[in-house]
């Protein structure tokens, strides 16, 4: 295995201090996060028929992205770690529809 | 010979210095993915049901409080700011506010605790438990939806109380500076770990809570 490369890259294993640390920016991200609950709060006072799940889930997805690339600092992470979180959600993705497959063709 | 010794000892120092923080991450980050991919097989349930239940699904989520839910995603988006806040202030040295920090998260987490019990108390009130009286009336629907109410919701509060132990010890470390300034991998996975949690909290609100 490449260690060398590893150990270049990421500072002896310690790679944890790679980004700057400071409050403003996540006290934003807090922010944004309580002003995107009452968004789909709101919204799920108006009726907006069969969008509104949709509505919801992406206001939901955005909310998961602030969180993932900020409060868990994946923003400023390896490249792996973003290629491994793509392959885990792809699995999940390609089990959900699977099972819509079986569910819309089975009633 | 003493020469030996000397290397020998610095060896053993090495050995007892290694630290891997790149793995440590790793390994959190893989089995966080086993638990995004148990919430997974349970949100595709939840899916499945929905699809096959609409109108249930809408009838059983009206004895939902969306002002309690509400309140509770409010308590959790908090308590994970709180905790990148005491990343951050350990990073820059200030192992008390660090601490102060994660008390903020602990308190959250059994603040969102006591909350889900007095929501559970009411629905065990009116009757809405396994062979409740309510629960008998009502459609098929409406039974998953409480089946599947009370396992996510009940699995995700396992998650806090679990998240919660994890802070704790965390904290006990950073007290006994074992975890400081430069070396708080353990403290960041503890976070990865509370913030999935909350993650999974910003999808149950609105699946459950939210459909009219």
């Amino acid at each position: 295995m490449d260690t060398n490369n590893h150990h270049d890259e990421h500072n002896d294993g310690h790679i944890a201090e790679a980004h700057h640390p400071s409050y403003g920016v996540n006290i934003l991200v807090w922010i944004g996060l309580l002003s995107l609950t009452a968004v789909t709060v709101a919204v799920a006072g108006i009726n907006l028929g069969s969008l509104a799940l949709t509505v919801a889930l992406i206001i939901a997805t955005v909310k998961s992205l602030f969180v993932v690339n900020f409060f868990m600092h994946v923003k400023f992470d390896n490249k792996v770690v973003k290629i491994f979180i793509g392959v885990c959600m792809l699995i999940f993705v390609i089990v959900l529809i699977l099972t819509f497959f079986d569910l819309t063709f089975r009633f | 010979m003493s020469n030996n010794v000397n290397t020998a000892v610095e060896e053993v120092q090495e050995i007892h210095m290694h630290r891997d923080d790149f793995g440590s991450k790793m390994g959190m980050w893989l089995f966080l993915f086993t638990e995004v991919l148990l919430f997974g097989g349970l949100f595709i349930l939840y899916a499945a049901y929905r699809y096959i239940y609409p109108e249930a699904f809408v009838v059983a989520s009206g004895e939902l409080d969306v002002f309690m839910g509400g309140i509770n995603t409010v308590i959790l988006l908090t308590s994970s700011l709180t905790v990148v806040l005491g990343i951050v202030a350990l990073q820059k040295g200030n192992k008390k506010l660090c601490l102060s920090f994660l008390w903020i998260t602990v308190f959250c987490g059994i603040v969102f605790l006591v909350n889900k019990y007095f929501e559970w108390g009411a629905k065990f009130h009116h009757g809405i438990y396994p062979k409740g009286p309510a629960l008998q009336d009502m459609s098929e629907g409406e039974v998953m939806y409480f089946g599947l109410y009370y396992v996510m919701t009940g699995l995700h509060g396992l998650h806090i109380i679990v998240g919660l132990a994890f802070i704790g010890f965390v904290m006990w470390q950073i007290k006994r500076n074992i975890l400081t300034a430069d070396n708080f991998q353990r403290l960041e996975n503890a976070g990865l770990y509370w913030h999935l949690v909350d993650i999974i909290w910003i999808f149950l609100f609105p699946l459950f809570y939210l459909i009219h």
